[in-house]
């Protein structure tokens, strides 16, 4: 089941292109990347900054679902909860706790990797898609949790909390929304690389072993109770410090954010990204911020059917996301070493 | 206690719901092994064709008849011309063209008909079943089709040649085609009668709910609830899971003090996952042993 | 062509215009110009919410026809709705665009109270009108500490109150349960029951419902277990036309109140069964489309020609391309008021100038009036009963007492 479940995420193909080796392509790609990255927030509109702001937040979102998913085979179709449970523990500690936003994110962060811990726990004993149904049920949930009466005091109940959007510190002469990107870009960068040092680790190989072949991850010692809980936990601290980024970056949360409409967009995110490609979930931010504005440009009466027929187009496009296609586009020019 | 007996009836009567749908989310589990979570939006189109047929002054059982032959051609053909290409993509490529199938439909639906409800006839007509107030016709008339759908369900899969190809089929694509079965239109077929069961559904939920193109939404979740409580592999635990969640949702919301009302769904929910815990494949699944 | 009734009444209000001694001069503030007046909406096209997306479509339609007219003061109405799939972020986003990168003058109708909370202090902090709001909130009608926001239908928690009044006076002994929905429109309207209560009549039950409920069956059966002899049912259209069937199936015949929201005649009491809803008591402020009572009224004749040639695809039935109608009317007085001032403060200062503008779709007798310290547009409302085929208006024309 396992091997037809996920896709296979292939070691980055080793070759050269163009007599310059990959490594260093690669190395180039993303030097150019930052270099872009870094220029936005002097070349655009604040209001395209703040788009930029959200699609990065949400590609760390869509990371922390792919370190569960794309490297260590447990679906999740509910982590809109574990986004609402950042977003509000850093809305209840600028609200009641009157802490500066840089305080939250570490904050949201370790509360929601023991939230996912102790998810992942019975999690274990489900699989395939009776653990997808649970974690679903976990996103349909949330929201009604949120709002109900013994948590208003602290959640606002169906109002919500309203936060204060910060600006940047040290007399920076930024406006708050090129300061929001920066600190998101930070933060953004400050995950990848701990991601992928964390996918390249003995750790992560045994996420991978597991994801590939539970029994024989477990016959050759590996804990496979406990590294599929911390990858739960770990998967919902990215989540969670994306959702408390969105929060202070959207300045409001309420339950109506957090529906499993947002789970479902950061489930197509990652799969149009591509499932088990750390830069593929980049993409997926900017698919789950952007597409939807396209699509209901093409139509107002039948936004919704423009969003799902270009969906079906990417997949047929790009079956293993736009990571795969990359690869496969990498694969025609290069010359393979060996 | 006539509250309680109220609360368990009326539960019964929503459960009959959740149990029709939950009969067609077997359907297709045992057709393809995936969970379509378009299925839902495809009953609901269903039922907008027979309502528009009934507005064009067909008469209910031809319409009846009619919707149940359309649905189960626009599932052979969604089947083929959607999802045939990517067949061999993995599991989440599937799930993503089910949201992206889900989102066409709604949007569709509910441009075509608008969103205001229409109010659907019932054949089994909404008069209080022999004259008490507990139970109406109809919905005693849902739960017996329900039943019908069960054993026709179980026959077909159990006993007959079609059956029992579909299901080796779904569960091991190779070794079927090894042994004769053509895969391909057992999935397509697999398709159309799920998606003629999910009209089936949709016609009997639509007059106690009323028709709209969000009819589906929360109903189809309460389905995959109910499948999976009872198991996917069995359309009996289907049913039972059906009426199981129905009754609790209802007591639930009823009888725990403070946070029941606000949280019925919820708890709900729990429950399901709950069971899960303790027994992974539902109470009637069958544990699928994986081969190292 | 615009009718006699409306020119009459914005004729009316044009004297007011004709005061302002900035019409003299042009003056515009981004999003204005000689020949274009930009109006940015937010609406949910997509998701779950998507059935009020007729709203938006409907004011699009009806602006094209004010273009086609010849605009408002020779100016031509660029109209951009954007959709925010009922999500606060989303509508963050939307709204952001709107203001930024198209530069609209103003953002008119964005809907529903979360995505609106969301807005709320950017468009304060940014000075851009957040006008007629699509939403029932209390909170909209606050101009000390939000002047540049206005909300337009009648506020929930009044119409709450005006039922309050109604039991206090013919049923005080009653006995009265809740049904409603779990959000902040069914809060508000159940904490305007309450307040117009002050306790001197008991509520025995109160049973909530989420959106995502299939039926709400079950709440009903407890609703009656409760020995209520008062129903006051605060439901979206669907749930109440269930609650109303659900209650005819039981038996259960309390005197029933159905909130405004849900009280079409075409989309929720001919589905539920006119049978099963003889005797409901709601109020209203603008014409049901469905109801006969309107079958010659010349205000009912017009916005149906209008849907013929302008929204031939619009829903007659829904209330919704009534009230898009009729919030776009309001919307085209305010501006017409503006003259060549189209400045966001003064768009703010006309909007808040509206004296007894009547837009043909209210109800007779039901005015729009605002002032600089009165930001609720719609305040008046009158209790109506079914009569099996159509609403039967009875009592004095009842103004809401929140906020004015």
């Amino acid at each position: 089941m396992h091997d037809r479940a996920v896709a296979h995420v292939k070691s980055p193909p080793a070759g050269t292109l163009a007599g310059v080796s990959l490594d260093i392509w690669r190395r180039l790609a993303i030097a150019g990347a930052l270099a872009v990255a870094l220029a936005v927030p002097f070349a655009a509109k604040n209001f395209f900054i703040f788009q930029m702001t959200l699609a990065i937040i949400y590609a760390i979102a869509i990371l922390g679902l792919n370190l569960l998913t794309g490297f260590n085979g447990q679906f999740s179709l509910g982590h809109s909860a574990f986004y609402a449970l950042g977003a509000y523990t850093a809305a209840i500690m600028m609200e009641h706790g009157g802490l500066g936003y840089y305080w939250t994110l570490p904050a949201a962060g370790m509360v929601c990797f023991v939230a996912g811990f102790l998810f992942g726990l019975p999690a274990l004993r489900l699989e395939g898609i009776y653990l997808a149904l649970a974690t679903f049920a976990l996103a349909v949930a949330m929201p009604q949790i949120l709002k109900s009466t013994p948590l208003e005091p602290w959640t606002g109940g169906v109002q919500g909390i309203v936060i204060i959007k910060p600006d940047a510190p040290f007399g920076l002469p930024l406006n708050s929304d090129q300061w929001l990107y920066f600190l998101s870009l930070a933060v953004a960068l400050v995950l990848y690389a701990c991601a992928v040092n964390l996918v390249g680790s003995r750790t992560g190989r045994a996420m991978i072993a597991i994801r590939d072949h539970p029994i024989a991850a477990s016959a050759m010692g590996i804990n496979v109770s406990l590294y599929k809980s911390l990858t739960f936990g770990v998967s919902a601290l990215y989540t969670g410090v994306a959702g408390a980024l969105g929060a202070v970056a959207i300045s409001f949360v309420a339950p109506d954010s957090f529906t499993f409409v947002l789970a479902i967009g950061l489930f197509v995110g990652l799969v149009v990204g591509g499932v088990g490609s750390i830069p593929g979930t980049l993409f997926g931010g900017l698919f789950v911020l952007f597409v939807p504005n396209i699509a209901e440009h093409i139509s107002k009466g039948l936004a919704g059917a423009a969003y799902g027929v270009i969906l079906m187009l990417i997949i047929y496009a790009m079956p293993s996301g736009a990571a795969g296609l990359c690869r496969l586009i990498i694969g025609k020019f290069v010359r393979h070493g060996r | 206690m006539e509250l309680l007996l109220h609360q368990v009836l009326a539960g019964l009567a929503t459960g009959g719901i959740y149990a029709c749908m939950a009969l067609a989310v077997v359907m297709i589990y045992q057709a393809i092994d995936h969970l379509n979570f378009a299925q839902g939006e495809m009953a609901m189109f269903s039922t907008f064709i027979a309502w528009q047929l009934l507005q064009w002054g067909v008469p209910y059982w031809a319409a009846f008849v009619l919707t149940i032959a359309i649905s189960f051609l626009a599932g052979v053909v969604i089947e083929r011309t959607v999802f045939k290409p990517i067949h061999k993509a993995p599991v989440l490529t599937h799930v993503v063209m089910f949201i992206a199938l889900f989102a066409i439909i709604n949007s569709a639906a509910g441009f075509i008909w608008d969103f205001t409800i229409k109010s659907v006839p019932s054949p089994f007509g909404t008069q209080p079943l022999f004259g008490q107030r507990l139970i109406s016709a109809h919905d005693a008339g849902m739960i017996a089709v329900t039943l019908v759908l069960l054993v026709l369900l179980y026959l077909f899969f159990r006993h007959t040649r079609v059956g029992l190809a579909m299901r080796a089929a779904a569960a091991n694509p190779d070794s079927a085609r090894l042994a004769g079965i053509r895969v391909g239109w057992m999935v397509a077929l697999g398709w159309g009668m799920a998606a003629a069961v999910g009209s089936v559904a949709g016609m009997l939920i639509a007059p106690v709910v009323f028709l709209e193109p969000n009819m589906m939404l929360s109903i189809l979740l309460y389905g995959f609830a109910a499948a999976v409580v009872g198991g996917l592999t069995s359309p009996g635990g289907a049913v039972f899971g059906g009426f199981a969640v129905g009754v609790v949702e209802n007591l639930a919301g009823t009888f725990i003090p403070y946070v029941g009302r606000e949280l019925k769904l919820s708890i709900a929910l729990f429950i399901i996952v709950a069971v899960l815990i303790v027994k992974p494949s539902g109470l009637f699944g069958r544990r699928v042993v994986t081969r190292v | 062509m615009l009718s006699r009734r409306l020119l009459m009444a914005t004729a009316a209000a044009g004297l007011v215009a004709v005061a302002t001694p900035a019409a003299a001069q042009k003056k515009y503030d981004t999003g204005a110009s000689d020949t274009e007046i930009k109006i940015g909406n937010i609406n949910p096209y997509s998701g779950p919410a998507s059935a009020y997306g007729l709203i938006g479509r409907t004011i699009g339609a009806y602006f094209k026809k004010v273009n086609d007219d010849g605009g408002i003061n020779g100016r031509k109405i660029n109209y951009i709705s954007y959709d925010d799939g009922y999500s606060p972020p989303k509508a963050v986003e939307q709204a952001r665009k709107l203001v930024e990168s198209d530069e609209v003058l103003l953002i008119f109708q964005s809907l529903g109270t979360p995505s609106n909370t969301a807005i709320h202090k950017y468009m304060n902090a940014k000075k851009v009108p957040q006008l007629f709001v699509a939403t029932g909130a209390t909170k909209w009608g606050d101009p000390k500490s939000f002047p540049w926001t206005m909300g337009w239908q009648p506020n929930y928690q009044s119409e709450g109150r005006i039922y309050a009044q109604y039991l206090l006076k013919n049923h005080p002994q009653g006995k009265v349960a809740i049904l409603y929905q779990n959000d902040d429109y069914g809060k508000d309207y159940v904490k305007g029951l309450k307040d117009g209560l002050g306790g001197k009549i008991k509520i025995v039950a109160e049973a909530p419902y989420e959106p995502a409920d299939p039926t709400v069956d079950s709440q009903i059966i407890s609703l009656k277990a409760s020995g209520a002899d008062v129903f006051f049912n605060v439901t979206t259209p669907k749930f109440a036309a269930q609650a109303i069937k659900k209650m005819h199936e039981i038996g259960w015949k309390p005197v029933h109140l159905l909130n405004n929201v849900s009280n079409s005649v075409g989309s929720v009491l001919k589905p539920a069964g006119f049978e099963a809803a003889k005797g409901i008591l709601s109020t209203g402020y603008i014409k049901d489309a469905t109801d006969p009572t309107w079958k010659d009224d010349a205000g009912l004749k017009e916005w149906a020609a209008f849907m013929d040639k302008y929204f031939p695809e619009g829903d007659k039935t829904s209330s919704f391309t009534v009230y898009g109608y009729t919030v776009a009317q309001t919307l085209v007085q305010v501006l017409k008021q503006c003259g060549d001032d189209l400045t966001r403060a003064n768009v703010m200062k006309q909007a808040a100038s509206l004296k007894d503008f009547a837009p043909p779709m209210l109800l007779p007798g039901i005015k729009i009036n605002t002032s600089s310290t009165d930001f609720y547009p719609i305040e008046q409302m009158q209790m109506q009963r079914f009569t099996g085929e159509r609403w039967e208006l009875f009592g004095p024309i009842i103004s809401g007492e929140v906020g004015s």
